[in-house]
């Protein structure tokens, strides 16, 4: 379970997280919506350690990960995956992921061995098939479409063996096809693994179709959380961020 | 499939016997010189291109270590006389630990900077062998010859069994560094170079690996500078000008960066140019100039790379004219 409670971070006289207080059940799946500038994106920087806040607590079941580093959390077991896909264009997806498990083990550094270990064998390809990546295994990654550099980008989280992996618009910049096959791909990951997930989307359709919980961000503060059919009809929101189309579609 | 360190060691093998039987066809010794000069400037180039081709750090001071090599090596021969592998060995020692001292400063540096800082040490060592002169002969080199006294029955005073003895070198020196770029940490060396934030975010110590990858073309850099003084039996301050790193630089981009025997293309390439162009043309560095602006603005890479790409596209071609057309993008070492 990961619980933040009051957390507080302000860039000059805007503060970006205001008092936010919410927590994510372990094996839960969670939206974050919210307008431009509505602090999402430097609430998931505060909970990787990429910030850190001025108040507040982030425990992961029960344990404090405010003085942390970045490092230290990844290996707590939070996971991120990053906006813009950060992959390594010029190694194959079964390099990268072979690489990143041989470096979770520790053995980035070894000279002495050809690459790849054969202790590194299971969990790469593991990896590889929980993002559906297993036939394009030997494509260069530059080559990769849009949402499969994404789904790389998160295998890549998923070698550190996760405990809350944090999306952080997983679908930005797809067409609507690859949208949908990644957000599926996202679900399905989440139906087998039970890690909780957290992301970060724009694309309301998306949202009210895959998320059981939704949390609104607005102003830095914590606008509603509920079910989808809550969100919908919840007149706040309505008002700060949907507008008039969805009250319709509600 | 053949594993492929067992491939790599049998190419080695058939490459060290080709040069071992190429005198016996050829009996000419001015191939022999071109060969161990081959050596000697081959290895330095390879190992430029760890850092450049899979490291993605572009050093303007490589030359450092070859003159390191050449002069630490000379100097031991000279001075003490011990068994030429044990000063070979001590001469990659010195040349690790000054890259040690070297790389701990310049590869957290950023690329123009790391460039331009690599190269003020190469001018400071370049400056100091000129100034001690008691030691190094200052700018008249290391003379007087360096003492090749014979070591397990081989006397590299004759020509023939130093071309062995070279070409020996440059295999061993190729297999061990080929073995490095193929082993976990030359895909770590990768991944930093291709995106060193999210490789610090998989827990790879960044400059730890840089730093390994430094100090490693350090000690094969100066291989191929102890080769060099073998062969000119002596040492000179040219061989830690910014010349010869420029040289280093300019072999990798004739041959390519991302085959790994691009370099060594390169060598042969830069070394058949020199010997013919100063034979023919008065102006020999404006014909080199001109060939250089050929390969980077014609093929825009290497030869090797060039000749590489062009299989793989041919090969493409043929087995998927259906398929998606695979573009090929900048590829670099892998």
């Amino acid at each position: 379970m990961l619980e933040i409670s009051n957390l507080v971070k302000a860039f000059g006289g805007v503060r970006a997280t205001d008092d936010v207080t919410m927590s994510f059940a372990a094996g839960s799946l969670t939206a974050i919506i919210g307008p431009n500038g509505a602090g999402k994106s430097t609430f998931f920087n505060l909970l990787t350690g990429a910030l850190k806040p001025d108040s507040g607590d982030i425990r992961l079941d029960g344990q404090s990960l405010v003085d942390l580093s970045i490092g230290q959390i990844v290996r707590r077991g939070i996971g991120r995956a990053f906006q813009v896909a950060s992959i390594f264009p010029s190694l194959t997806v079964e390099e990268t992921m072979l690489a990143a498990v041989s470096a979770h083990h520790g053995h980035s550094g070894r000279l002495g061995q050809r690459f790849p270990l054969p202790s590194t064998l299971t969990h790469t390809a593991h990896c590889i098939e929980m993002v559906g990546l297993t036939s394009k295994r030997a494509t260069l990654s530059a080559n990769l479409s849009h949402g499969d550099q994404k789904l790389l980008d998160i295998a890549l989280a998923l070698v550190l063996e996760p405990k809350v992996l944090l999306l952080d618009e997983p679908t930005a910049g797809m067409g609507p096809e690859e949208r949908w096959r990644v957000i599926e791909k996202v679900r399905e990951l989440w139906e087998t693994t039970k890690i909780t997930v957290v992301f970060i989307e724009h694309d309301m359709d998306i949202v009210f179709r895959i998320a059981p919980s939704i949390r609104v961000l607005s102003y830095g503060r914590v606008l509603a959380e509920g079910t989808p059919q809550q969100i919908r009809t919840n007149p706040a929101v309505i008002e700060a961020y949907l507008g008039t189309e969805h009250e319709a579609a509600a | 499939m053949m594993r492929p360190a067992f491939r790599d060691a049998l190419l080695g093998l058939t490459g060290f016997l080709v040069l071992a039987a190429l005198p016996l066809v050829f009996v000419s010794s001015a191939l022999i010189d071109f060969v161990i000069r081959c050596a000697a400037l081959g290895l330095f180039a390879t190992s430029l291109n760890l850092l450049v081709g899979y490291g993605g750090m572009v050093s303007f001071g490589h030359g450092l270590f070859f003159g390191m090599g050449a002069y630490s090596f000379g100097i031991i021969m000279q001075r003490t006389g011990m068994p030429i592998p044990l000063a070979i060995l001590l001469s990659l020692g010195v040349a690790a630990l000054v890259a040690l001292v070297v790389g701990a400063i310049c590869v957290r540096l950023k690329e123009i900077y790391f460039a331009f800082v690599t190269l003020a040490f190469q001018m400071l060592v370049h400056s100091m062998i000129i100034a001690w002169v008691p030691v190094t002969g200052g700018d008249q080199g290391l003379r007087g010859g360096i003492p090749r006294p014979p070591f397990l029955g081989i006397n590299l005073a004759d020509q023939k069994q130093l071309y062995l003895f070279a070409a020996a070198l440059l295999i061993i020196g190729l297999l061990a560094m080929r073995h490095i770029v193929s082993s976990p940490f030359g895909y770590t060396l990768r991944m930093i170079r291709d995106n060193p934030v999210r490789a610090g975010f998989l827990g790879i110590d960044v400059y730890r690996t840089r730093l390994t990858a430094f100090v490693l073309a350090g000690m094969f850099a100066s291989l191929g500078g102890v080769i060099m003084s073998l062969f000119v039996s002596g040492a000179y301050p040219e061989f830690a000008f910014w010349t010869m790193s420029g040289e280093a630089v300019f072999i990798v981009m004739l041959g390519g960066t991302v085959a790994f025997l691009g370099p060594m293309v390169g060598t042969v390439l830069l070394l058949l140019l020199n010997d013919f162009v100063t034979r023919v043309a008065e102006h020999h560095g404006l014909v080199l100039g001109i060939v250089i602006l050929i390969f980077a603005l014609g093929l825009r890479k290497g030869l090797l790379d060039f000749v590489m790409d062009w299989i793989e596209a041919r090969r493409t071609r043929r087995g998927a004219a259906s398929l998606v057309p695979a573009p090929s993008p900048e590829r670099i070492a892998t």
